[in-house]
């Protein structure tokens, strides 16, 4: 069985007795996280992916479906803290996560919540504060920093707890590109070096390219769904519903519109340039 | 502009009044500030000023910032100390129409301006050296005894240390909001009073509006990280007192002594 396996979930946050047309957040959504993935998941605002990441550590619970983690059950209060020591979450405002005053403070919050022994509190902070390369700012206050500092702070107030699993809501939306940069770098290295699987929630194509899967949800429901190069390549279903598609690809969906022969969409500049190379050819 | 305070912040480092237990320096200031109002005569006083001058230099933060927070309270003590220098009793040095100076009101202003001084820098030792984290601790095992009347310690102890966290968040919140009403044309700084404080309406209501939606996001936060009250929860940096906190009340306890001692020796001034 997957790590996080979501089955014909149905959430909304109108009440049974709301007057108004019942409409769900997520609708009949199913999916399967393994361990290890780098996932993202794109798609507009409101299209029930915020809500969505929101399931996948018991902050809400369904309407109707299921969603297992590690073979738990979400809905079975007894387990909720559990899942949440497996699955952390990363808000988008990194201002409203950090509860110290310093930074080495807010990320000992976690494990101190944990009950943990505090020489291994110590022993997470460190190396979770490396892990984020925010080592050398343990003792400043989060105000002084940067969006992209705070909120790779905010990343490693997560990992001291230890979870196999982080589910990111928008992480970089508020944060000008550098600060956008340090983000990503971060999570593709704690997939990469330390296995912790990823959920990237997300509204920009250029982050989602680097998963390796990508989840396409639009009105509720998930629209579309493989590795980046599949899903990208499909770029007439995605303008139909008016989702973005990276520079590169959509350069290239363009060319083959013109009748220049090109075998494989581009994801990246990088491949952008060597296509283009190999049809200058 | 409204960030430009320096009372009440944190400076980390690494001197001796840094590494003290902050439990006895809450204990310790609160000593000193009784210790301070019972100083009455100028020996006791210059005790209690050298001491405080002395812990000063150990904390070893830059005099400007003790400077900058005494800024802030500057008026309070001109003012308080003029209105002393006018109301001394005994023979005028001085008269002129009801207003007269007497030796006992240029003691009183004297005293009265040098413990609001001592009692600023004091308080700015507190906090300059002991982070906001350290404080509420402290403040929440000090408290601990009142849980048998079922007083929520943890709970008060948290609230501190969030609102203390949000305050630079808030101020510069609403400095945001200020500029953005300013930009709609809003005129915050002429008219009346009256209109002043009305002025400050649309700056106030969507700082609270903003403050509350803030809210239910830590909320969320914290919960994500586990967090379920203050019941089975540990610490990452646990409070103990060492051979440097028994020094540091041995020192405050012979200052109180030297302090009782020049008040039964020397006649009060004040």
């Amino acid at each position: 069985m997957a790590f996080i396996s979501i089955k014909n979930l149905c959430f909304s946050y109108a009440e049974e007795t709301d007057p108004q047309p019942h409409i769900n957040a997520v609708d009949d959504v199913s999916l399967e996280i393994s361990e290890g993935e780098f996932l993202a998941v794109i798609g507009h605002n409101g299209c029930g992916k915020s809500t969505l990441a929101k399931h996948l550590n018991a902050m809400l619970l369904p309407d109707s479906g299921k969603v297992y983690v590690d073979g738990d059950d979400t809905a079975d209060e007894e387990k909720t803290w559990d899942i949440r020591e497996k699955v952390g979450l990363v808000l988008q405002n990194p201002d409203n996560q950090l509860v110290a005053s310093i930074v080495e403070e807010d990320v000992a919050f976690g494990p101190e919540n944990l009950g943990v022994d505090p020489a291994e509190i110590r022993q997470r902070v460190d190396s979770a504060l490396k892990a984020v390369d925010m080592y050398e700012y343990r003792m400043h206050a989060p105000d002084k920093l940067s969006g992209g500092q705070k909120q790779r702070v905010a990343i490693a107030g997560i990992l001291a707890i230890r979870p196999k699993c982080i589910v990111l809501d928008e992480p970089t939306a508020m944060l000008d590109p550098s600060g956008r940069s340090e983000v990503m770098s971060t999570l593709l290295k704690l997939n990469k070096e330390k296995g912790i699987t990823i959920v990237l929630i997300t509204h920009y194509m250029d982050e989602a390219v680097l998963a390796d899967r990508v989840v396409v949800m639009d009105s509720a429901k998930v629209l579309t769904e493989g590795t980046p190069g599949e899903v990208f390549s499909q770029v007439e279903l995605l303008k139909k519903h008016r989702l973005d598609v990276p520079q590169a690809a959509e350069l290239a969906h363009r060319l083959r519109g013109c009748g220049v022969k090109i075998d494989r969409i581009p994801l990246t500049r990088e491949d952008c340039v060597k296509m283009l190379e190999e049809a200058m050819k | 502009m409204v960030r430009d305070v320096s009372f009440g912040q944190y400076f980390p480092g690494n001197s001796i009044i840094h590494k003290l237990d902050p439990r006895g320096k809450i204990l310790m200031f609160i000593a000193y500030i009784v210790i301070i109002f019972c100083a009455f005569n100028y020996a006791s006083l210059a005790i209690t000023t050298a001491f405080i001058a002395f812990v000063l230099i150990l904390t070893k933060i830059p005099f400007k910032f003790y400077l900058k927070s005494l800024k802030v309270i500057i008026f309070i003590v001109i003012f308080t100390s003029v209105l002393n220098l006018f109301y001394g009793a005994g023979e005028p040095l001085w008269q002129w129409w009801i207003l007269k100076i007497t030796w006992d009101g240029i003691n009183r202003a004297v005293f009265v301006s040098v413990r609001i001084t001592c009692l600023i820098i004091a308080s700015s030792c507190l906090t300059f050296t002991t982070s906001p984290t350290e404080l509420t601790d402290a403040i929440e095992r000090l408290m601990k005894p009142l849980k048998a009347i079922h007083f929520p310690v943890h709970e008060v102890a948290m609230m501190m240390s969030l609102a203390l966290r949000f305050i630079p968040t808030l101020l510069e919140e609403t400095d945001k909001i200020m500029s953005a009403q300013k930009a709609r044309g809003a005129n915050t700084d002429s008219g009346n009073i009256i209109k002043r404080v009305k002025a400050l309406v649309p700056i106030l209501i969507p700082l609270f509006v903003s403050a509350f939606r803030r809210a239910y996001d830590i909320a969320m936060a914290m919960e994500c990280r586990c967090y379920r009250g203050g019941a089975g929860r540990t610490r990452m940096k646990s409070i103990h007192m060492g051979a440097r906190d028994t020094v540091s009340f041995i020192a405050t306890a012979l200052v109180i002594a030297g302090v009782i001692v020049c008040n039964i020796m020397i006649p009060a001034v004040v």
